[in-house]
């Protein structure tokens, strides 16, 4: 085991991918002499060429499109898009081509293209550089979507999604760039949990606690924080949003009767919607409250001196699992 | 590889302007440019191209007459268009990539597309026939301008597997507004990408004249972005053999992208959808029939003694086999069953996916009981 940052695993995750694959090559802006804005694929153009670590013209279209064309003749492209706020020019590409190739083409062409995203907010950024788009492509029939919250996921994750026969948009939350934590470089692809499958990262008994990303520490901090008040909190970190491990999700949701979802992405029509609906579909009986969303508000990522106040915080999850246990909350008194 | 700016916009539709090898009444004309690159187009070789076109003209009256007898939801006509199309695509060496329009039929019918693979898909049965890579052309694109990217990137590919192959770009004058389409020229100047950006610029993009998407010749652009470009008559084949042979050599040795604009019209609708008479003038459209690809080069093989009601018979002959074969493909097609909708999204198992197929497929279920209790009430 290692010790690493989630942003040198991800490099890590990017050189071991390209040692085992020569079909694997890197697109982006920024991504070679410089290393990336982030500085995610430090040290990759030296090891493995220009020819593999490609510095892009400044067009994300452009990049998602050539990637599209590569993985015509049999690459596997990495695209890092810059920023989370800068996907959407390229958004016609990955919703009309890079999600539908396969479908179109019934099998015979296949796009295993990994998009990775620097992702979310909580780092005082200017504006639009702070979005969390998830729910766009989630909604997009053949992508699959994965955030990781932890170096050590951030690693495998990233060489299971390149490995992938299907697109992958990866997102990393940018919070936790400079986060540490073990990592096993040697790891086997095979022996690690698949790229879909959910992870229960605090186990407990009153409350179902679904996240994914950064707010996977913000959850386990109000875990901690309620436990001192006798309430035993599950923590769940989805790890795959397209698709979400609904198994894992209703084994934990069937033993507790309670559901809280937070993420950072605005509410309406948000993973949180999904989720919920999907686990009232599965759970009903065993649901004991109505499940809650504690989520960005419905706004324009605000300016950084504001986030704070956007971003879902541990007060802010606590006040939504008292709702779901029935006691005093801020809504308490408002009729919904 | 010189490309003279032509800054006059009142010229920009003029039909003198472009390199041409064919006048519209079948003389050949030469051209210093292009000469070289129609050297050998012999009496065999134009009777080849003139087959191709002949043939792409039955497959597209085809392909409207079956969307009239409702056997097609739509179908993207492409008559006026076969010089360019036959042209280009006959220029190509056959491991050349092409990435297609929805409009190319011609270079669907060059790389041996068969005839249930041009009816299917504007019949709605199938999102695609062809095997990409058993023709080598990617499914004909309908997002304006993306599959400009794809070849670039394509090229990319060539490039780092060490191939000499060109990858090539089909697209129409509308395209040429779209961002992808710059951006492909864009990626394609600086890396040197071995890639052939071929424009249809057939006067109109739904209802809009050319004039509204470009100003000055769109050919013009291209030395803007470091690529060299030819202007050429659309509607002579054997011009349009030559520019694109002198394009595929140019990315094929190394030099990086060409770019050619062929000067056409578009002789029918849109698609059958569309009307044209709300926008364009019938005098309009028979000043561009005296031009017609087929009558010219009709007329040239004439003036050689190369064309005979021998050689229109087999012509003939080769159409009605496909149509017929392309008729019965869309009239016999059998409609997949409802669960068939879900295959092929993604390439590996998406659990999420694979409830909903299930779920779906207990719904359906309840449908084959219910047929089969009717059946033994009525047996």
């Amino acid at each position: 085991m290692t010790q690493l940052t989630m942003g040198k695993a991800l490099g890590a995750g990017l050189r071991r991918a390209m040692a085992d694959d020569d079909r694997v090559l890197l697109m982006g802006e920024d991504i070679g002499r410089l290393g990336g804005v982030f500085r995610i694929t430090d040290g990759l153009l030296d090891e493995f060429g220009g020819k593999r670590v490609i510095d892009t013209p400044l067009a994300e279209s452009g990049i998602v499109g050539t990637a599209v064309g590569l993985a015509f003749r049999g690459f596997r492209p990495v695209v890092e898009i810059q920023f989370d706020g800068f996907v959407y020019p390229a958004f016609d590409q990955i919703v009309c081509q890079v999600a539908k190739l396969h479908y179109r083409t019934r099998g015979r062409v296949k796009m295993p293209i990994t998009i990775r995203i620097p992702w979310a907010g909580g780092v005082g950024a200017a504006e639009h550089h702070s979005e969390s788009p998830e729910a766009y492509f989630v909604h997009t029939a053949g992508l699959r979507v994965v955030a990781v919250s932890n170096p050590q996921d951030a690693y495998t994750m990233l060489r299971q999604a390149i490995a992938s026969d299907d697109p992958v948009v990866f997102f990393e939350p940018k919070r936790l760039y400079h986060s540490k934590g073990e990592v096993d470089l040697d790891a086997h692809l095979a022996d690690a949990p698949p790229m879909g499958v959910a992870r229960v990262v605090r186990e407990g008994s009153d409350v179902t606690l679904l996240t994914y990303g950064a707010q996977v520490g913000v959850a386990l901090d109000a875990a901690t924080a309620a436990e001192d008040e006798g309430v035993s909190i599950e923590v769940i970190d989805l790890r795959s949003l397209s698709p979400v491990d609904y198994r894992t999700v209703t084994a934990s949701v069937r033993k507790t009767g309670r559901v809280v979802v937070t993420h950072e992405a605005a509410r309406e029509a948000g993973v949180a919607a999904e989720l919920i609906t999907s686990v009232t579909e599965k759970c009903f009986h065993y649901l004991e409250a109505a499940p809650v969303r504690v989520t960005g508000h419905d706004i324009p990522y605000p300016p950084a001196k504001l986030e704070k106040h956007h971003l879902p915080d541990l007060d802010r999850i606590l006040d939504a699992v008292d709702r779901v246990l029935g006691r005093p909350n801020s809504l308490s008194e408002v009729v919904l | 590889m010189t490309y003279t700016p032509i800054t006059d916009t009142e010229r920009l539709l003029s039909l003198d302007e472009p390199l041409q090898l064919l006048t519209p009444d079948g003389r050949r004309r030469h051209d210093p440019q292009l000469d070289e690159w129609a050297d050998d187009l012999d009496a065999t070789a134009l009777r080849g191209l003139y087959r191709d076109m002949a043939i792409a003209r039955r497959v597209d009256a085809e392909g409207v007459a079956l969307q009239r007898q409702g056997q097609l939801g739509l179908w993207a006509p492409a008559q006026g268009q076969e010089a360019v199309q036959i042209g280009t695509a006959r220029a190509c060496r056959r491991d050349d990539f092409l990435f297609p329009s929805y409009r190319e039929l011609g270079v669907l019918l060059v790389r041996g597309a068969a005839p249930a693979d041009t009816v299917l898909t504007w019949r709605g049965e199938v999102p695609s026939t062809f095997d990409p890579y058993a023709l080598d052309v990617a499914p004909p694109q309908i997002i304006i301008g993306a599959q400009s990217l794809h070849a670039v990137g394509y090229a990319m590919g060539i490039q780092r597997d060490e191939t000499d192959q060109v990858a090539v770009a089909y697209f129409g004058d509308g395209a040429t507004s779209q961002g992808d389409v710059n951006e492909a020229m864009v990626f394609a100047s600086s890396f040197a990408s071995p890639v052939v950006f071929v424009c249809s610029n057939n006067q109109w993009a739904i209802s809009e004249p050319v004039t509204v998407q470009a100003k000055h010749p769109i050919a013009g652009r291209a030395p803007g972005f470091g690529i060299p470009s030819l202007r050429v008559d659309g509607n002579d084949v054997i011009a349009c053999t030559a520019a694109m042979r002198w394009a595929l050599d140019h990315a094929r040795s190394g030099e990086g992208p060409a770019f050619l604009e062929a000067v056409t019209y578009r002789m029918g609708p849109h698609t059958t959808s569309d009307d044209p008479t709300r926008y364009r003038s019938a005098d309009d459209v028979e000043q561009w029939r005296a031009r017609d690809p087929l009558t010219r080069l009709e007329a040239h093989l004439r003036s050689m003694d190369a064309f005979d009601d021998a050689f229109t018979a087999a012509v003939d002959a080769d159409a009605l086999a496909y149509t017929t074969e392309m008729r019965a493909a869309a009239i016999g097609a059998v409609t997949k069953p409802a669960l068939a909708l879900l295959d092929d999204v993604y390439a590996t198992p998406h659990t999420g996916l694979a409830e909903q197929r299930a779920h779906f497929a207990a719904y359906l279920d309840g449908f084959a009981d219910e047929s089969a209790s009717s059946e033994e009430v009525a047996g």
